[in-house]
């Protein structure tokens, strides 16, 4: 026991050297500023793409710095998210891509959330070559001349077709129809996540390989590589109606903002925030860069694009 | 000089009965197998073993045995592997239900005893000691021993200092803060039986205590169970498949053939008068001088006799006997309860011990 | 006489097996020439049958039940509020800030001091000098914080399996009816594809902490049920049966012997359920669970392979510090009882020692910023940003390189062995295919087997996704192939040479604890969007198993039996084939029967990386609501998979171990 005795010296002498020095950690307490009990909590949904991540980085950034709210970050998958409507665990949802049968659901059936106006993103949803691609064979951004090289985008997985790569799932697709209905020499395979497409887009803009596939904007990756859209029968209102018989291009998105019925009544600063947040896809690209190449957190790739667009979003918290 | 086979200093079984039997057991049976109740007092239980396997999917691990046992008498039940006697002694303790037949212990049905009183009776009335020991490997030897009183609640102060008392009994002073496979077979086999005493039972059951130690071990543990029946008189029960362990410790033997009790009776009889082939068999090797009294080797008295030799009991051993009768000039008298029952010549002593010449 | 006619008939009986296996699949294939095409139940992917449509139906309505019923809520609700009180405890204790504190309540330095202390207590100095390195090395990483909030997770997560699971598996080991009851149960529990039940479980609990740790425990709970209920039943039984003639009453029994001498067995339950716990941390960020998995799942997103890889290694430390520990307090369980009272003492006065140092390790992070915040730069902590770098440029290196030599062996596998084998099983007839595998599982299996299989089959027609089923199928079979010959290969060589054992264990723990979004990109890179990239995530997470069941094996084998077999001029080779592997056998087979199981389990991995078929339905599942139903459909098939081949090799398994019993008993 006296060793025991001669350890518990030792390590008294030693905090108190250590307590020497040091600062202490003070209670922030309850001196929030006065605004901050106004606006409250903001719970925000973010869908896992790098785009949506930049949208909620800088409403984030401007809710918790010029409005003082206490936002909380949900990391969600869509539908997800929506269920989170419902339950009220998500106040906003800040780029809705399409997903009318949600739509349905919670803001026609349980009427728990509402649309809140457009992000002022376009999403431009279709095929993708990469650029050494279309620089080579210029005419294959045609969709008439792709059975033409059908033969040279087989792989192992497209059982003697040529391979049309789809990636995400999250999206309803019109694929596997337009396939048939355009008469292409071609097979639907699903690379299963958006990891996987954008990585095989890379190792075929790399390798110089024979590549097309599903993509869409904006989207991060196309600042690294500018892919090549494939022009299929253009979009005409109506004619992606009946999904079996589709042979047009993919409908332009409008992306929206979604909120929760609450939360658009609350009266809350952020609610006007989120409703007046309109941007372009350059701006977004421009965060979402920052985020996804440049390394920069959240919160900082916010802010560098807060300062150097203050005339932007000034107009989003004028009210 | 080789140990006599059975003890002399041995405590003879009371023969005079002033209360009930310890143990009294008639008609028991147990079978083992699908509707095992359905066999018992029809046709099928006089079937052979293979053929009633075939025939019911049922074994029939003991059929029909009966036998008493008297207090601070030791019974020794001998058979072959698979002979039914594990199953008899759990039988009679209920660790395995029976399929029919009465157990009376001390007057008292076992079988009608429901799961409480059954409990009771296991805490104070009787104990086992096993084949395997079934220590608590956990536990020091103390609290093995104490096991069996901590189970009935006794508080812990008392319960160790008993505990303490019965390994003195056993020869483990020294021991109890050891782990149990710190200790040799033997030591745990002490352990076990230490165990089985130190709730102070009036039967003890054995379950082939020793078959698992080797044979020098083996002999040191039957004189310790000697010693302690001696010491503390309890009625055992004791289960092998050791025929020299049973003629040592028996005073009756019970011997089992495919679930079947085939002869009862004491070492000398089983000996002397086997029942059967299988028996006979079985006792063939037994160096029969060491167990046979010389009441199995006298003859009638003749007119003739002349009886100025000395006197014997008839329960001496053949082997006692030998150095009395050859150095008598005139036959050996045979005496049992001061009546002259018979003689004993040299040749009749010598006809057993030349026989067991090779 | 009779044993020896017993062994002809048996070696009679054995020959005709392979020959009739080989008979049944020669009758397929010449079966499949005109048949093939036909009857292959194919459901293009947007495709829905009424089944599928039901269960949309039955979620809606469950959906809209939630908002309208209080009863149904209000039961949910009780759960979900004690889950997230203990979570958010546990959490403002060492990760989040609290208690209007700008930081948790201990700091790194107090976690670490009272980690290394409880790892010594249970278990060992060598085991604490592990957690205190384990410990610092996420600060260092710079994810401090996010280590703690998996930490938090995952202790909460394993607390509640605890208290519920070893009540229920001392219960499961005494009762043979609630043992049958719970096993299917649990099966279901480990083979259903999280993904499936993760977005309904936000429904129910929100999303959330108790979400996150719901969804944890209903994949980690069952096998320290399981194991629990197996430590109880091996209780030697002569311990209990003399507790029984003592007088003692169930309880009795059940406090002084069964659990006690089950305490072992128990304990390792308890180091399979952390480590299950903890491999889920990638899947529940999904549905917004704090900790780690974020990391990985943000830095998927932007296919930065060093910043998962970073957190990625935080987790696999987590695990393995962990782990050591448990497996030292199973052991430290017999040890305890033995110390000397030397020994003893000088324990005393360390754990003296540390809990003085932890008392005031908790002071001075309860009190002092540089004890609360994990010094080093913000981000990347002092080495993190090294290690991330580090890998991104190894990864890119080789999927720059190795193109080419990736791209020939993926085609050489999917041309020469998938291909063939997917056209065979997912192109035949589907009562041709049910009458093959009923016909093999037969001859592999004993006929005992087939009612089982009749009714798997059955269900996965019914799932509507018999084609999918198969396809997956072919994969799993391919991947398990591999495993094995890995297992075999290298699980020889780990049994054979302990500087081979010392070498490759740790990394094999690494693999298996690893989360799989981790090495998806560099794979993807170098094998492209692909089922062979989905085989080799699956090889990669079941191969470890696999090894180390063989090694174990084969190190099992007495050592005087090669000893033998090498003085009678025996060839190494001729050990291995002839003595090391035939009496390892069981654990060969044990192996093959945990590597399909494990394979398994990464299909819906499988189906983020190229895979198809049912993987990627239920990742579709997930993500799209139309598809819920199908999803949910494709989990059930991937569990009725599981359940015919794994009932299947685990009857093939016995039945050889009976006939390897026989023909010893000659």
């Amino acid at each position: 026991m006296n060793k025991t005795g001669k350890l518990i010296a030792v390590v008294t002498v030693g905090t108190l050297a250590l307590t020497a020095c040091g600062s202490k950690i003070e209670s922030s307490g309850s001196s929030g500023e006065p605004s901050k009990a106004a606006c409250g909590t903001v719970n925000i949904a973010v869908n896992p793409w790098v785009g949506y991540q930049a949208d909620a980085a800088v409403i984030a950034y401007l809710a918790t710095k010029e409005l003082g709210c206490t936002v909380t970050k949900k990391n969600l998958t869509e539908e997800v998210s929506w269920q989170g409507f419902g339950t009220g665990a998500v106040d906003v949802v800040l780029e809705n891509w399409g997903h009318p049968d949600l739509k349905k659901t919670y803001i026609e059936q349980q009427k728990v959330a509402v649309e809140y106006g457009l992000t002022g993103n376009k999403g431009i949803i279709g095929w993708y070559v990469p650029p050494w691609l279309a620089q080579e064979y210029p005419d294959i951004t045609d969709w008439n001349n792709l059975n033409k090289y059908a033969d040279r985008f087989k792989t192992s997985e497209s059982g003697g077709k040529g391979q049309l790569l789809l990636g995400d799932p999250s999206f309803v697709t019109n694929d596997e129809a337009l396939v048939k209905n355009l008469k292409l020499d071609f097979k639907v395979v699903y690379a299963g996540s958006e990891a996987a497409l954008i990585q095989a887009f890379r190792t075929a803009e790399q390798q110089k390989q024979w590549m097309i596939g599903y993509f869409y904007e904006p989207q991060w990756f196309l600042s690294e590589v500018k892919l090549v859209h494939v022009n299929l029968p253009p979009y005409t209102a109506g004619c992606d109606a009946d999904p079996a018989k589709v042979a047009c291009d993919y409908a332009p998105f409008d992306l929206d903002k979604i909120v929760s019925k609450k939360f658009a009544d609350s009266g809350s600063p952020a609610a006007a925030l989120i409703k007046n947040f309109q941007w372009t896809n350059e701006h977004q690209n421009a965060v979402a860069l920052d985020i996804a190449v440049n390394k920069l957190s959240d919160d900082d790739a916010a802010k560098k694009w807060v300062e150097a667009n203050s005339d932007v979003w000034k107009a989003w918290i004028k009210s | 000089m080789p140990e006599p086979l059975i003890s002399a200093e041995r405590v003879p079984a009371a023969t005079v009965q002033d209360g009930p039997p310890a143990l009294a057991v008639s008609k028991l049976w147990k079978v083992f197998g699908p509707r095992a109740d359905k066999i018992v007092g029809t046709p099928l239980a006089e079937l052979p073993r293979p053929e009633l396997l075939e025939r019911t999917g049922c074994v029939a691990a003991v059929r029909d045995i009966s036998f008493t046992v008297a207090p601070t008498e030791v019974f020794v039940v001998m058979g072959l592997s698979g002979s039914g006697k594990s199953t008899l002694v759990r039988c009679l303790t209920r660790l395995v239900e029976p399929t029919s037949g009465d157990v009376l212990i001390e007057g008292e049905d076992l079988r009608a005893a429901d799961q409480r009183r059954l409990r009771e009776l296991r805490r104070h009335r009787f104990a086992m000691v096993f084949q395997h020991f079934g220590l608590l490997p956990h536990r020091r030897v103390l609290d093995n021993v104490a096991y069996g009183l901590e189970i009935r609640g006794v508080a812990k102060a008392e319960r160790l200092r008993r505990a303490g008392e019965v390994l003195d009994l056993v020869g483990l002073s020294g021991y109890a803060d050891h782990f149990p496979d710190q200790l040799s077979g033997g030591m745990q086999q002490r352990v076990g039986l230490g165990r089985a005493l130190a709730v102070d039972p009036r039967i003890l059951f054995f379950d082939e205590p020793f078959s698992a130690l080797d044979p020098l071990i083996r002999r040191d543990m039957q004189n310790e169970v000697l010693r302690l029946h001696h010491e503390v008189g309890k009625t055992m029960v004791f289960i092998t498949h050791d025929l020299h362990e049973a003629l040592r410790l028996g005073d009756r033997i019970l011997i089992m053939r495919d679930g079947a009790a085939v002869q009862i009776g004491r070492p000398d009889e089983v000996v002397g008068a086997p029942a059967d082939d299988y028996v006979r068999d079985f006792v063939a090797d037994v160096p029969k001088s060491h167990v046979l009294t010389i009441r199995w080797v006298m003859r009638p008295v003749r007119a003739d006799d002349p009886l100025d030799g000395p006197e014997l009991g008839a329960d001496v051993v053949v082997r006692d006997a030998v150095r009395a009768v050859l150095s008598s000039a005139a036959p050996v008298k045979v005496v049992h309860d001061g009546e002259l029952v018979g003689m004993v010549d040299d040749e009749a002593i010598l006809r057993v011990i030349v026989a067991e010449e090779p | 006489m009779t044993t020896l006619s017993a062994g002809a008939v048996r070696r009679a009986a054995r020959l005709p097996r392979s020959w009739l296996f080989g008979g049944v699949v020669a009758v397929w294939v010449l079966l499949w020439i005109p048949l093939h095409g036909q009857d292959t139940l194919a459901l293009s992917t947007s495709e829905l049958t009424s089944l599928h449509e039901r269960l949309n139906d039955l979620r809606d309505a469950i959906n809209n039940t939630r908002g309208s019923s209080p009863v149904f809520s209000a039961f949910f609700d009780v759960i979900r509020e004690a889950v997230d009180a203990l979570t958010v405890f546990l959490q403002s204790l060492i990760s989040q800030p609290a208690y209007g504190r700008p930081v948790p309540l201990i700091g790194w330095l107090g976690v670490v001091v009272v980690a290394t202390l409880a790892a010594y207590a249970a278990g060992n100095l060598r085991v604490a000098v592990l957690t205190a390195a384990g410990f610092t090395s996420f600060g260092l990483l710079g994810y401090w914080q996010q280590s703690m909030d998996t930490l938090a997770l995952t202790v909460a997560a394993v607390l509640i399996c605890l208290v519920i699971g070893i009540p229920l598996g001392i219960w499961a080991g005494l009762s043979d009816r609630l043992h049958r009851v719970l096993t299917p149960v649990l099966d279901f529990m480990q083979t259903m594809p999280t993904f499936v039940y993760l977005a309904p479980l936000t429904l129910f609990f929100l999303i959330g902490p108790a979400s996150g740790v719901i969804a944890t425990l209903i994949y980690a709970m069952p096998p320290v049920i399981r194991i629990t209920a197996h430590g109880i039943r091996t209780v030697a039984f002569s311990s209990v049966e003399a507790g029984t003639s003592l007088g003692a009453t169930k309880w009795q029994l059940l406090r002084t012997v069964r659990v006690p001498l089950a305490k072992r067995t128990i304990v390792l339950g308890v180091n399979q359920t952390v480590m299950c716990a903890l491999s889920m941390v990638t899947i529940a960020a999904l549905i917004d669970a704090p900790g780690l998995g974020q990391v990985v799942l943000r830095a998927l997103q932007t296919l930065d392979v060093g910043t998962a890889f970073r957190a990625g290694l935080a987790i696999v430390i987590m695990a393995i510090v962990l782990d050591r520990v448990t497996t030292a307090a199973r052991d430290r369980v017999e040890a305890r009882y033995r110390l000397g009272p030397k020994a003893r003492g000088r324990r005393r006065i360390v754990l003296a020692g540390l809990g003085v140092a932890a008392a005031v390790a908790l002071y001075l992070s309860y009190t002092y910023v540089w004890a609360a915040f994990f010094p080093g730069p913000a981000g990347t902590g002092v080495v993190g940003g090294q290690v991330a770098a580090g890998v991104t440029d190894a990864s890119d290196w080789v999927q720059l390189h190795l193109g080419a030599v990736t791209d020939a062996i993926r085609n050489a596998i999917s041309y020469g062995l998938l291909n063939p084998l997917q056209a065979l099983i997912a192109q035949s007839p589907w009562y041709l295919v049910s009458a093959v595998v009923l016909a093999l599982a037969w001859i592999v299996a004993g006929p005992r087997i087939v009612p089982t299989v009749a009714v798997c089959l059955g269900l996965l027609v019914a799932t509507g996704l018999w084609q999918e089923a198969m396809v997956t199928l072919a994969a799993t079979l391919v991947a398990t192939v591999i495993v094995m010959a890995l297992g075999i290969a290298v699980g020889v060589w780990m049994g054979r040479s302990d500087r081979a054992d010392a070498l490759i264990r740790p990394t094999l723990d690494a693999a298996q604890v690893m989360p799989a979004f981790v090495y998806l990109v560099p794979f993807l890179g170098l094998f492209g969007a692909s089922r062979f990239t989905a085989i080799v995530a699956a090889v990669v997470f079941a191969a470890p198993v696999a090894i180390k069941l063989v090694a174990d094996g084969v190190r099992g084998v007495p050592a005087t039996v090669v000893e033998a077999a090498t003085s009678s001029g025996s060839s190494a080779w001729q050990v291995v084939t002839k003595v090391q592997l035939p009496l390892a056998r069981q654990s060969v087979t044990l192996a093959a029967n945990q590597g399909l199981i494990y394979v398994l389990s990464m299909v819906v991995v499988g189906g983020l990386v190229g895979a198809g078929a049912l993987g990627y339905l239920v990742v579709a599942g997930f993500s799209q609501s139309d598809l819920y139903g199908k999803g949910l459909a494709a989990g059930v098939a991937v569990v009725l998979l599981g359940v015919l081949l794994d009932r299947t090799t685990q009857a093939a398994a016995r039945r050889m171990d009976a006939g390897t019993r026989r023909g010893r008993d000659q």
